[in-house]
């Protein structure tokens, strides 16, 4: 950073001696680079911060004042009780919170539905992003192919997905019993434990390729010799993919799990259009009980103090991924 | 030829062809997993009530099993919420390009204070929850009259791609020639000017590819397009389709929901056979360099 800095300001000398003669405050010489220059850093930063502001705005607009009002709001009491004005009562929803067997409930199944999803995700997205980056006929293709899932909208596969599962009609069903696994067509939205398989499946195909790209990224920035070289010294493939790939990976795999984790810990469509939550709400995720909570029950204060707690678990997942992530940096760089 | 060839083939058949098969099973694999529930939602939209309620399941239906009707049960109608989707997607795309190239660039080259503290922030906001946001953003919709108003939708799609439109312009950015601007600033262009004349048209590929991201993430996104838009005429893709598959609880009317899958999705498929390469640097300069 600082390095950029000083660089930036070295370049800045010849233009600022060029305009010298614009320049009315004229001052002795020795003194003038450092006058002039941080006239042009003045200059500098003032448009730096009219081109960021816009930004800064917006971002501030739809982030920040969310979360913030959040933390407010959780301490008031406003629903239909309240009749839906705000009344000041310090920690109630919070201690609501605590003994609020549905929240837990929630909670518990969306740790299971972000857990085996993204360490599935991460498992099959290794394998794609290995195959991807072989050379075969049709590549390009079949990088194509594999973009498809993750770019359809999820509350429009939602609906696919529940056809797919359909107990009736349904085309898992069908293969399942030509195959012989099953004799009669088996329930999987009406079921809690299929039904979150169902779900965690749909999830997998659709966030998979997201893994694939970002592994593969890494996979082309590894030196091909280092694969050689162990080659030499009598490894086969099984052998290097543990000892090269996976450790050369590891910040690879980090972010995409940090990233992953943070949009399944708030799954949001594909549980309201698949499942609605169901069956008796053991699918239904954090997401869905805060938007519940708010749009059907009208109860703004303690939706608020469900977002703060969300919020502040999730803040705290990034910050211990962000921890191991300069760690495994310093370590890669150490081996080198 | 095929003489000629043996040899050398039965030399190293011992190696290549095992994996060769992996690699084969793995590619077919690939893209069965990939393609298939789009490729079976497609062919259910084409099916007759009939095929589709057939047990067990028709996989090739003859002629007499195909219809059109489904697409032509969701009439003209449907391109409306096509054309919403698009409009939204297209104006926050382009003005989440226009605040955030500005943004990517003083981050990237001058020196304000605070850069770095920016910077994370700019990161950890992009892995909030949608969830998170839309009870407070409810709020102010509801104090600015926004409900059903487009506007409700396009500030926060601009911001929900912000982070990553900053991050992949920041580092694009950061790999332009320094000399350039270096000398762009002798010549005597002043920041903004240099920023329109010189930078910007190099970075003409970057804008185009996380367009391209801020573009399908704005038209996928469901839940703000849930909670501000109510009138039926105003509602995007996803919560159209979503509504034709919650309408009845009786008789799920499959055949339109996959026709409806179909139309809402074909702009997306397109993106993607044709923007393949532009949309995998996307992500990965989003993710890995920022």
């Amino acid at each position: 950073m600082e390095d950029g800095g000083d660089g930036e300001d070295g370049g800045e000398q010849t233009t600022t001696n060029k305009q010298q003669p614009a320049n009315k405050n004229q001052q002795p010489t020795n003194q003038q680079p450092k006058m002039q220059k941080d006239a042009i850093r003045q200059r500098e930063q003032r448009t730096g911060w009219i081109l960021i502001t816009p930004a800064l705005l917006v971002l501030a607009l739809v982030f920040a004042y969310p979360i913030v009002r959040a933390f407010v709001l959780s301490l008031f009491t406003q629903n239909l009780g309240t009749e839906l004005e705000p009344v000041f009562s310090g920690f109630t929803n919070y201690v609501r919170l605590f003994g609020d067997g549905r929240f837990w409930q929630t909670f518990g199944q969306t740790a299971i539905f972000t857990i085996s999803s993204i360490l599935l995700e991460l498992v099959i997205g290794m394998v794609f992003a290995l195959v991807l980056n072989e050379t075969f006929r049709g590549r390009g293709l079949a990088r194509t192919a594999s973009l498809i899932p993750w770019a359809l909208p999820t509350a429009v596969m939602g609906l696919a997905w529940a056809w797919i599962f359909n107990d009736q009609y349904g085309v898992v069903n069908d293969l399942l019993s030509r195959v012989g696994f099953i004799e009669d067509p088996i329930t999987w939205l009406g079921d809690p434990v299929r039904a979150m398989i169902a779900l965690i499946f749909a999830d997998v195909w659709k966030t998979t390729p997201f893994i694939a790209i970002l592994l593969l990224a890494g996979l082309q920035s590894i030196p091909q010799d280092l694969y050689e070289a162990h080659k030499i010294d009598g490894a086969n493939p099984v052998q290097s993919f543990w000892s090269i790939t996976l450790p050369l990976l590891t910040p690879q795999m980090l972010i995409a799990l940090l990233f992953r984790f943070a949009q399944a810990f708030g799954i949001f469509d594909l549980i309201q259009v698949m499942t609605g939550g169901g069956p008796a709400g053991r699918t239904e995720m954090i997401s869905n009980y805060i938007y519940a909570t708010v749009r059907r029950y009208l109860d703004f204060g303690y939706g608020a103090a469900l977002v703060v707690v969300t919020f502040l678990i999730l803040i705290a997942a990034v910050a211990i991924t962000a921890f191991l992530l300069s760690k495994t940096r310093i370590n890669v760089t150490g081996e080198r | 030829m095929a003489v000629a060839q043996q040899p050398q083939e039965q030399q190293t058949q011992s190696k290549i062809p095992t994996k060769r098969i992996i690699l084969w099973l793995g590619v077919i694999s690939l893209l069965v997993f990939c393609l298939a529930p789009a490729l079976w939602q497609l062919l259910t939209s084409f099916k007759t009530n009939d095929a589709i309620a057939t047990i067990p399941t028709i996989y090739f239906p003859n002629l007499s099993e195909l219809t059109f009707n489904h697409y032509i049960t969701l009439g003209w109608n449907f391109l409306r919420y096509v054309f919403n989707s698009a409009l939204v997607s297209v104006i926050s795309t382009v003005i989440c390009l226009g605040v955030g190239a500005p943004a990517a660039y003083t981050l990237a080259r001058l020196n304000i204070p605070g850069k770095q503290i920016i910077l994370s922030c700019v990161l950890v906001v992009s892995l909030f929850p949608y969830v998170l946001l839309f009870l407070g953003l409810l709020e102010l919709v509801k104090y600015f009259g926004l409900g059903n108003n487009y506007i409700s939708l396009i500030i926060p799609y601009t911001a929900i791609n912000l982070p990553l439109t900053i991050l992949v312009l920041r580092s694009f950015f950061l790999q332009l020639p320094k000399d350039l601007e270096d000398s762009a600033k002798i010549d005597g262009y002043r920041t903004v000017p240099m920023l329109l004349q010189i930078v910007l048209p190099l970075t003409l590929p970057a804008l185009v590819t996380t367009g391209m991201l801020a573009f399908i993430f704005a038209w996928n996104e469901f839940i703000f397009a849930l909670t501000f838009i109510t009138k039926d005429e105003m509602l995007t893709i996803p919560v159209k389709v979503a509504q034709i598959g919650g309408a009845s609880v009786y008789e799920i009317p499959y055949g339109p929901i996959a026709a409806a899958t179909v139309l809402g999705t074909i702009p997306l498929i397109l993106l993607v056979l044709f923007f393949q390469r532009r949309i995998v640097q996307g992500i990965t300069a989003g993710a890995v360099k920022g």
